[in-house]
Protein backbone atom coordinates (compact mmCIF):
# COMPACT_ATOMS: atom_id res chain seq x y z
CA UNK A 1 0.00 0.00 0.00
CA UNK A 2 1.45 3.64 -0.96
CA UNK A 3 1.51 5.88 1.72
CA UNK A 4 -0.17 9.04 0.75
CA UNK A 5 1.95 11.97 0.90
CA UNK A 6 0.18 14.57 3.38
CA UNK A 7 0.70 18.06 2.69
CA UNK A 8 2.42 19.66 5.70
CA UNK A 9 1.35 23.35 6.76
CA UNK A 10 5.24 24.44 6.06
CA UNK A 11 4.57 23.16 2.76
CA UNK A 12 2.32 25.80 2.42
CA UNK A 13 3.18 29.24 4.40
CA UNK A 14 1.24 31.31 2.68
CA UNK A 15 -1.92 29.22 2.39
CA UNK A 16 -1.47 29.01 5.88
CA UNK A 17 -1.05 32.80 6.55
CA UNK A 18 -4.11 33.27 4.34
CA UNK A 19 -6.15 30.90 6.66
CA UNK A 20 -4.75 32.59 9.78
CA UNK A 21 -6.14 36.19 8.37
CA UNK A 22 -9.17 34.96 8.02
CA UNK A 23 -10.03 33.31 10.88
CA UNK A 24 -9.00 36.40 12.67
CA UNK A 25 -10.83 38.43 10.08
CA UNK A 26 -13.93 36.22 11.15
CA UNK A 27 -13.63 35.91 15.24
CA UNK A 28 -15.47 39.74 16.16
CA UNK A 29 -18.05 38.71 13.54
CA UNK A 30 -18.25 35.42 14.73
CA UNK A 31 -18.93 36.60 18.54
CA UNK A 32 -21.57 39.27 16.91
CA UNK A 33 -23.61 36.61 15.47
CA UNK A 34 -24.31 34.40 18.16
CA UNK A 35 -28.54 34.02 17.53
CA UNK A 36 -27.86 30.61 15.86
CA UNK A 37 -31.89 30.73 15.20
CA UNK A 38 -32.79 32.32 11.79
CA UNK A 39 -36.38 31.83 13.67
CA UNK A 40 -35.45 34.13 16.90
CA UNK A 41 -33.97 37.05 14.52
CA UNK A 42 -36.08 40.31 13.53
CA UNK A 43 -36.77 40.08 9.80
CA UNK A 44 -35.75 43.81 9.94
CA UNK A 45 -32.04 43.78 9.60
CA UNK A 46 -31.23 47.12 11.45
CA UNK A 47 -33.80 46.29 14.20
CA UNK A 48 -31.98 42.80 14.83
CA UNK A 49 -28.40 44.98 14.74
CA UNK A 50 -30.09 47.29 17.30
CA UNK A 51 -31.25 43.93 19.52
CA UNK A 52 -28.24 41.94 19.29
CA UNK A 53 -26.22 45.00 20.55
CA UNK A 54 -28.58 45.18 23.42
CA UNK A 55 -28.65 42.24 24.03
CA UNK A 56 -24.71 42.09 24.14
CA UNK A 57 -24.88 44.62 27.34
CA UNK A 58 -26.78 42.18 29.26
CA UNK A 59 -25.33 39.51 31.31
CA UNK A 60 -27.39 35.98 31.13
CA UNK A 61 -28.36 35.30 35.16
CA UNK A 62 -27.78 31.58 35.09
CA UNK A 63 -24.41 31.81 33.42
CA UNK A 64 -23.51 35.12 34.68
CA UNK A 65 -20.35 35.47 32.63
CA UNK A 66 -22.13 35.14 29.31
CA UNK A 67 -24.57 37.85 27.75
CA UNK A 68 -27.57 36.58 27.06
CA UNK A 69 -26.76 37.10 23.29
CA UNK A 70 -24.34 34.30 23.50
CA UNK A 71 -26.29 32.32 25.98
CA UNK A 72 -27.64 28.93 25.08
CA UNK A 73 -29.71 29.57 28.58
CA UNK A 74 -33.95 28.37 28.47
CA UNK A 75 -34.21 31.87 29.77
CA UNK A 76 -31.19 33.89 28.25
CA UNK A 77 -33.37 32.58 24.79
CA UNK A 78 -36.75 34.22 26.50
CA UNK A 79 -34.93 37.22 27.24
CA UNK A 80 -33.84 37.34 23.84
CA UNK A 81 -37.24 37.23 22.33
CA UNK A 82 -38.68 39.82 24.57
CA UNK A 83 -36.04 42.55 23.54
CA UNK A 84 -36.83 41.54 19.96
CA UNK A 85 -40.57 42.24 21.01
CA UNK A 86 -39.96 45.56 22.61
CA UNK A 87 -37.36 46.58 19.97
CA UNK A 88 -39.55 45.66 17.44
CA UNK A 89 -42.03 47.93 19.38
CA UNK A 90 -40.15 50.87 18.46
CA UNK A 91 -38.79 51.19 22.12
CA UNK A 92 -35.21 52.71 22.30
CA UNK A 93 -32.24 51.03 23.68
CA UNK A 94 -31.97 52.91 27.01
CA UNK A 95 -36.29 51.55 27.39
CA UNK A 96 -35.37 47.89 26.98
CA UNK A 97 -32.36 48.08 28.76
CA UNK A 98 -34.34 49.80 31.68
CA UNK A 99 -37.09 47.33 31.43
CA UNK A 100 -34.41 44.01 31.89
CA UNK A 101 -32.27 46.38 35.02
CA UNK A 102 -35.88 47.15 36.57
CA UNK A 103 -36.38 43.21 36.70
CA UNK A 104 -32.58 41.61 37.39
CA UNK A 105 -31.12 45.08 38.81
CA UNK A 106 -28.02 47.07 37.88
CA UNK A 107 -25.97 43.54 37.48
CA UNK A 108 -27.49 42.17 34.47
CA UNK A 109 -25.63 45.19 32.67
CA UNK A 110 -22.46 44.08 31.68
CA UNK A 111 -21.08 47.01 31.75
CA UNK A 112 -21.80 48.28 35.11
CA UNK A 113 -23.71 52.16 35.52
CA UNK A 114 -21.41 55.10 36.87
CA UNK A 115 -23.03 55.68 40.72
CA UNK A 116 -21.60 55.73 44.34
CA UNK A 117 -21.60 52.46 44.74
CA UNK A 118 -19.27 51.14 41.86
CA UNK A 119 -16.80 54.43 41.88
CA UNK A 120 -14.60 52.33 43.47
CA UNK A 121 -14.65 49.36 40.43
CA UNK A 122 -14.11 52.47 38.25
CA UNK A 123 -11.48 54.04 39.43
CA UNK A 124 -9.33 51.37 41.07
CA UNK A 125 -7.43 50.88 37.92
CA UNK A 126 -6.67 54.89 38.04
CA UNK A 127 -5.92 54.17 42.19
CA UNK A 128 -3.65 51.56 40.87
CA UNK A 129 -2.19 53.40 38.17
CA UNK A 130 -1.55 56.72 41.16
CA UNK A 131 -0.24 53.77 43.68
CA UNK A 132 2.19 52.21 41.08
CA UNK A 133 3.04 55.86 39.97
CA UNK A 134 4.30 57.00 43.41
CA UNK A 135 6.68 53.92 44.36
CA UNK A 136 8.33 54.13 41.22
CA UNK A 137 8.80 57.95 41.33
CA UNK A 138 10.15 57.35 45.10
CA UNK A 139 12.30 54.55 44.05
CA UNK A 140 14.19 56.58 41.14
CA UNK A 141 14.46 59.60 43.33
CA UNK A 142 16.22 57.32 45.95
CA UNK A 143 18.46 55.95 43.86
CA UNK A 144 21.87 57.27 44.65
CA UNK A 145 24.31 59.58 43.04
CA UNK A 146 26.75 58.23 40.37
CA UNK A 147 29.98 58.09 41.47
CA UNK A 148 32.56 60.72 41.15
CA UNK A 149 35.19 60.78 38.30
CA UNK A 150 38.81 59.18 39.79
CA UNK A 151 40.86 62.03 41.02
CA UNK A 152 44.44 61.87 39.23
CA UNK A 153 45.82 59.78 41.78
CA UNK A 154 43.47 57.11 42.08
CA UNK A 155 44.02 57.06 37.71
CA UNK A 156 47.71 56.55 38.10
CA UNK A 157 46.91 54.24 40.33
CA UNK A 158 44.10 52.36 38.48
CA UNK A 159 46.95 52.39 35.75
CA UNK A 160 49.40 50.70 38.04
CA UNK A 161 47.12 47.59 38.92
CA UNK A 162 45.91 47.35 35.57
CA UNK A 163 49.42 46.40 34.15
CA UNK A 164 51.06 44.69 37.56
CA UNK A 165 48.13 43.02 38.10
CA UNK A 166 46.21 42.27 41.41
CA UNK A 167 48.89 39.86 42.38
CA UNK A 168 49.34 41.88 45.97
CA UNK A 169 46.03 44.06 46.10
CA UNK A 170 47.25 45.33 49.95
CA UNK A 171 50.83 46.94 48.23
CA UNK B 1 6.61 63.86 52.65
CA UNK B 2 9.67 64.80 54.21
CA UNK B 3 9.48 61.41 56.62
CA UNK B 4 9.68 59.68 53.83
CA UNK B 5 13.27 60.64 53.79
CA UNK B 6 14.06 59.16 57.75
CA UNK B 7 14.45 55.87 58.44
CA UNK B 8 11.68 55.25 60.17
CA UNK B 9 9.93 56.13 58.13
CA UNK B 10 11.25 54.26 55.03
CA UNK B 11 10.39 51.15 57.55
CA UNK B 12 6.97 51.82 57.92
CA UNK B 13 6.51 51.97 54.25
CA UNK B 14 7.96 48.97 53.76
CA UNK B 15 5.76 47.48 55.84
CA UNK B 16 3.01 48.49 53.61
CA UNK B 17 3.19 45.92 51.30
CA UNK B 18 2.48 43.35 53.66
CA UNK B 19 0.15 44.68 55.77
CA UNK B 20 -2.04 44.86 52.10
CA UNK B 21 -1.64 42.01 51.57
CA UNK B 22 -2.51 40.63 55.04
CA UNK B 23 -5.63 42.63 55.10
CA UNK B 24 -6.39 41.21 51.67
CA UNK B 25 -6.12 37.71 53.21
CA UNK B 26 -7.69 38.33 56.21
CA UNK B 27 -11.12 40.08 54.13
CA UNK B 28 -10.41 36.89 51.64
CA UNK B 29 -10.48 34.45 54.62
CA UNK B 30 -13.93 36.08 56.16
CA UNK B 31 -15.47 35.92 52.79
CA UNK B 32 -15.05 31.88 52.28
CA UNK B 33 -16.58 31.39 55.77
CA UNK B 34 -18.91 33.13 55.08
CA UNK B 35 -19.68 31.30 51.68
CA UNK B 36 -19.27 28.04 53.70
CA UNK B 37 -22.20 29.25 56.23
CA UNK B 38 -24.54 30.54 53.48
CA UNK B 39 -24.33 33.85 54.40
CA UNK B 40 -22.50 34.86 51.16
CA UNK B 41 -23.52 33.41 47.96
CA UNK B 42 -21.29 35.23 45.03
CA UNK B 43 -23.22 34.24 42.30
CA UNK B 44 -26.70 36.02 44.14
CA UNK B 45 -28.62 38.71 41.74
CA UNK B 46 -30.30 40.87 44.53
CA UNK B 47 -33.64 41.33 43.83
CA UNK B 48 -34.22 45.35 42.80
CA UNK B 49 -38.07 44.41 43.41
CA UNK B 50 -37.75 44.41 47.28
CA UNK B 51 -39.43 47.31 48.67
CA UNK B 52 -41.85 47.47 45.35
CA UNK B 53 -45.53 46.37 44.67
CA UNK B 54 -46.13 42.85 42.98
CA UNK B 55 -46.00 43.41 39.27
CA UNK B 56 -49.12 42.59 37.37
CA UNK B 57 -49.88 39.60 36.36
CA UNK B 58 -52.79 37.18 35.79
CA UNK B 59 -51.97 33.28 35.69
CA UNK B 60 -54.30 30.09 35.22
CA UNK B 61 -54.91 27.67 37.75
CA UNK B 62 -52.18 24.66 38.13
CA UNK B 63 -54.03 21.58 39.29
CA UNK B 64 -55.80 20.52 41.98
CA UNK B 65 -56.18 24.17 42.22
CA UNK B 66 -59.37 25.17 40.20
CA UNK B 67 -59.37 28.98 40.35
CA UNK B 68 -55.67 30.83 39.19
CA UNK B 69 -53.47 33.40 40.78
CA UNK B 70 -53.64 37.32 39.97
CA UNK B 71 -51.63 40.51 41.73
CA UNK B 72 -54.58 41.49 42.64
CA UNK B 73 -55.56 38.61 44.95
CA UNK B 74 -52.29 38.81 46.66
CA UNK B 75 -53.12 42.37 47.15
CA UNK B 76 -56.64 41.32 48.44
CA UNK B 77 -55.20 38.72 50.82
CA UNK B 78 -54.17 41.58 53.38
CA UNK B 79 -51.89 39.36 54.64
CA UNK B 80 -48.13 37.93 54.54
CA UNK B 81 -47.89 35.63 51.58
CA UNK B 82 -45.15 33.51 50.84
CA UNK B 83 -45.00 32.68 46.71
CA UNK B 84 -42.76 29.90 45.67
CA UNK B 85 -41.79 29.61 41.86
CA UNK B 86 -41.44 25.39 41.61
CA UNK B 87 -41.09 22.93 38.74
CA UNK B 88 -41.20 19.34 39.00
CA UNK B 89 -38.61 19.44 36.73
CA UNK B 90 -36.47 21.05 39.55
CA UNK B 91 -34.17 18.97 42.07
CA UNK B 92 -34.00 21.99 44.33
CA UNK B 93 -37.27 22.02 43.99
CA UNK B 94 -37.90 18.61 45.69
CA UNK B 95 -35.03 19.62 48.44
CA UNK B 96 -36.96 22.59 49.71
CA UNK B 97 -40.56 20.88 49.48
CA UNK B 98 -40.08 19.50 53.47
CA UNK B 99 -39.21 23.11 54.35
CA UNK B 100 -42.46 24.26 52.59
CA UNK B 101 -44.44 21.42 54.18
CA UNK B 102 -43.55 23.27 57.53
CA UNK B 103 -44.08 26.58 57.15
CA UNK B 104 -47.45 25.49 55.34
CA UNK B 105 -48.44 23.47 59.04
CA UNK B 106 -47.02 26.52 61.04
CA UNK B 107 -50.08 28.77 59.10
CA UNK B 108 -48.24 30.46 56.91
CA UNK B 109 -50.28 30.92 53.32
CA UNK B 110 -47.85 29.79 50.42
CA UNK B 111 -48.93 30.27 47.28
CA UNK B 112 -47.23 28.20 44.54
CA UNK B 113 -46.67 28.98 40.86
CA UNK B 114 -45.36 26.14 38.87
CA UNK B 115 -42.69 27.45 36.35
CA UNK B 116 -42.37 26.13 32.83
CA UNK B 117 -43.90 22.93 33.71
CA UNK B 118 -46.45 20.63 32.07
CA UNK B 119 -49.67 20.55 34.05
CA UNK B 120 -49.92 16.75 34.60
CA UNK B 121 -46.06 17.08 35.84
CA UNK B 122 -46.71 19.55 38.63
CA UNK B 123 -49.84 17.88 39.11
CA UNK B 124 -47.95 14.80 39.55
CA UNK B 125 -45.00 16.26 42.04
CA UNK B 126 -47.71 17.56 43.73
CA UNK B 127 -50.00 14.29 44.53
CA UNK B 128 -46.53 12.57 45.50
CA UNK B 129 -44.81 14.39 47.68
CA UNK B 130 -47.78 16.44 48.99
CA UNK B 131 -49.52 19.59 48.75
CA UNK B 132 -48.28 22.90 50.68
CA UNK B 133 -49.56 25.50 48.66
CA UNK B 134 -52.72 26.89 49.77
CA UNK B 135 -53.50 28.11 45.80
CA UNK B 136 -52.17 27.33 43.07
CA UNK B 137 -51.00 28.88 39.41
CA UNK B 138 -49.18 28.16 36.64
CA UNK B 139 -46.77 29.83 34.73
CA UNK B 140 -46.31 27.76 31.59
CA UNK B 141 -43.79 30.35 29.37
CA UNK B 142 -42.50 31.80 32.49
CA UNK B 143 -43.12 35.15 31.19
CA UNK B 144 -44.46 36.33 34.76
CA UNK B 145 -41.09 34.95 36.11
CA UNK B 146 -39.38 37.35 34.04
CA UNK B 147 -41.97 40.29 35.60
CA UNK B 148 -40.61 38.60 38.94
CA UNK B 149 -36.69 38.91 38.28
CA UNK B 150 -36.95 34.88 38.65
CA UNK B 151 -34.04 33.27 36.64
CA UNK B 152 -34.11 29.53 37.99
CA UNK B 153 -36.13 27.86 40.24
CA UNK B 154 -37.09 27.54 43.12
CA UNK B 155 -37.05 31.26 44.31
CA UNK B 156 -39.29 32.51 47.04
CA UNK B 157 -40.90 36.03 47.54
CA UNK B 158 -42.36 37.25 50.96
CA UNK B 159 -45.32 39.52 49.81
CA UNK B 160 -46.24 42.25 53.17
CA UNK B 161 -50.10 42.30 53.81
CA UNK B 162 -50.18 45.47 51.53
CA UNK B 163 -48.88 43.29 48.25
CA UNK B 164 -45.32 45.15 48.53
CA UNK B 165 -42.39 42.42 47.62
CA UNK B 166 -40.47 42.07 51.61
CA UNK B 167 -37.62 39.40 50.29
CA UNK B 168 -36.86 37.20 47.97
CA UNK B 169 -34.93 33.57 48.09
CA UNK B 170 -33.48 32.36 44.92
CA UNK B 171 -32.31 28.33 45.25
CA UNK B 172 -33.76 26.13 47.88
CA UNK B 173 -35.04 27.02 51.07
CA UNK B 174 -33.77 25.58 54.09
CA UNK B 175 -34.09 25.47 58.28
CA UNK B 176 -31.17 27.90 57.82
CA UNK B 177 -32.57 30.28 55.89
CA UNK B 178 -36.01 30.00 57.39
CA UNK B 179 -34.71 30.82 60.92
CA UNK B 180 -32.26 33.13 60.55
CA UNK B 181 -34.50 35.59 57.45
CA UNK B 182 -37.82 34.51 57.07
CA UNK B 183 -39.29 34.63 60.61
CA UNK B 184 -37.41 37.90 62.01
CA UNK B 185 -39.46 39.80 58.97
CA UNK B 186 -42.48 38.01 59.72
CA UNK B 187 -42.07 38.68 63.43
CA UNK B 188 -41.13 42.01 63.04
CA UNK B 189 -44.21 42.89 60.62
CA UNK B 190 -46.76 41.56 63.03
CA UNK B 191 -46.81 38.82 60.65
CA UNK B 192 -48.48 34.77 60.14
Amino acid sequence: MRRKRIPTVRAQPIGALCLLAVLLAAAPFHAARAVSNPAEMLPDRAQELRAEAIGQELRCLVCQNESIEESDADLARDLRAEIRKRVAAGESDKEVIAWMVARYGDFVRLKPPFRMATLFLWFSPAVALAVGGIVVWFGLRRRPAPPQPLSAAEEARLKRLLREGLGNPRS
Amino acid sequence: MAWLGSSLGRRLLLTLPVAAAAAGGAAFLALLERMKHGTYDPHAVPSPLIGKPVPNFTLPAQPPATAGISSADLVAAKRWVLVNFFASWCVPCQIEHPVLTELAAAGLPIWGIAYKDTVDAAKRFLTERGNPYTRLARDETGRVGIDFGVYGVPETFLIDPHGIIRWRWAGALSDDVVRDQLFPLLRGGSGA
